[in-house]
């Protein structure tokens, strides 16, 4: 298969996103009038509270557990070691063992913190009690 | 930039979003049907003949259902999360060729949306992009089932990232190219020239990768029914609720595209039997995600990460070293 020849490839993901945006949207806001017509209403008090135990809407604040700040740390180390890697594993071939040698010593640093990160416990899933 | 190209685009833009909607709906219907099969029942069967037209039916259902945004629920946010999940999940289609190019009345078709030369990172990047939904509408639905979801999802996606993209450098750095098309091609000489014999590693990475993206059966923990409920979805109802999975089914399609693409050869060279071949490739990997569903148990969230970082990743660097040694010598 031959590559389209266009002067401006990001023409049609522009499009799609402004279409397929435009269309769901538009898909709930249809859902919203259709339920308004058709939908069985009830005026239950408590229809409107959150889905768990007990009687009162109380609103509580979304508190979660540090551990997934440290796999979010983690992933920042090693998301940003994947992007430095595309680039130069698309050249290669160009490069040859001049950039081979610098990635290696790239991902022996790397490999170290992981290390360091894995001694530490950070990989461990810590229990509560 | 001329007319023709842009009534071109617009076409196949319509004609991908109404395949693959309706392809959503019916992957509902193939994954009720083939697990009732592999559980000894017969599934859908009052709704239409063999039970077809139950999609007709949810859509209804999904329509007629009340409209309800919980008391404590973060209104805007709420409401566009759905749209973001159903919206990402089909612009990953922009970058991925569906079928060879093909002439018709003397004008040539490439079906492919965007033939940007950054495909496989435009796809990973938008995908990527797509578990703001479930953080966000879970987030803003303000119940703590949800809350559990959201941070369970934020935890699985970044960290399965990771592994997705480094399992990708092998096949990169064979290809030098990170166009789909370009990888196609470079597979396009038959069964001896998929990157699947020579990156068998990377592809087992990369599938085991994609089920994490896509929240599918052995990490499903993002809407673990038994104890979470329904995760993000817990507070939403209605079509809201329906663009959720309309997005997760859609992705399962797009991923097995590209897993296809990537690794099994795509169309080959471009015939129509190489293009039905594309087809049943694809088919297969749709049909796995629904095999698993029905044989696996799902996993603890503990061992999901265990899996991810302990071994995966790990297994994908030593993959890109000895790739890098074994095309240096």
């Amino acid at each position: 298969m031959e590559h389209v020849s266009t002067t401006s490839p990001y023409f049609g993901v522009f499009v799609l996103f402004v279409i397929t945006f435009g269309a769901f949207y538009a898909t709930t806001v249809a859902a919203r009038w259709a339920s308004r017509a058709l939908a069985r209403k009830d005026t239950e008090k408590l229809k409107l509270s959150i889905y768990e135990c007990g009687p009162e809407v109380t609103k509580q604040p979304n508190r979660i557990s540090t551990q997934f700040y440290l796999f979010a740390l983690l992933f920042l180390l090693f998301d940003v070691e994947v992007v430095f890697m595309f680039p130069w594993a698309i050249d290669f071939k160009l490069l040859g063992w001049f950039g081979f040698v610098e990635m290696l010593m790239f991902i022996l640093l790397l490999t170290i913190g992981f290390i360091y990160a894995w001694k530490k416990g950070a990989l461990e899933w810590h229990n509560i009690k | 930039m001329e007319v023709a190209y842009i009534i071109e685009t617009l076409i196949k833009i319509v004609v991908i979003l109404l395949v693959f909607s309706a392809l959503a709906g019916f992957g509902t219907y193939f994954e009720r049907k083939i697990l009732a099969f592999m559980q000894r029942r017969l599934g859908p069967m009052h709704v239409g003949p063999f039970g077809l037209l139950q999609i007709a039916a949810d859509g209804i259902k999904l329509f007629t259902k009340e409209d309800i945004v919980p008391t404590n629920a973060v209104g805007p946010i709420f409401k566009i999360a759905p749209v973001i999940t159903a919206a990402t999940a089909f612009m990953a289609a922009a970058a991925i060729p569906f079928l060879p190019q093909f002439t018709i009345f003397g004008y040539t078709v490439h079906p492919i949306v965007a033939d940007v030369n950054i495909g496989i990172l435009y796809i990973l990047g938008v995908m990527a992009v797509g578990f703001y939904g479930p953080l966000l509408g879970s987030l803003a639905s303000s119940n703590k089932f949800a809350l559990i979801s959201a941070a369970r999802a934020a935890s699985v996606f970044i960290s399965y990232e990771v592994v997705t993209g480094l399992s990708l450098l092998a096949p990169l750095m064979m290809v030098g190219s990170f166009s789909l098309i370009d990888f196609n091609n470079y597979q396009a000489g038959g069964i001896g020239d998929w990157i699947i014999w020579s990156q068998p590693v990377a592809f087992v990475l990369f599938w085991i990768a994609a089920f994490a993206e896509t929240g599918r059966t052995p990490f499903h923990l993002v809407a673990n029914d038994h104890e979470i409920i329904d995760g993000f979805g817990t507070e939403y109802s209605g079509m809201r609720w329906g663009l959720f999975f309309i997005g997760e089914y859609a992705n399962m399609f797009f991923i097995s595209f590209v897993i296809v693409l990537l690794f099994l050869g795509g169309f080959g060279d471009g015939s129509v039997l190489g293009a039905l071949g594309f087809l049943l490739k694809m088919s297969f990997f749709f049909f796995f995600f629904l095999w698993t569903r029905a044989a696996w148990p799902d996993i603890r969230p503990d061992q999901l990460m265990w899996l991810c970082w302990k071994v995966l990743m790990p297994l994908a660097v030593i993959n890109v070293v000895v790739t890098g040694f074994v095309m240096m010598f």
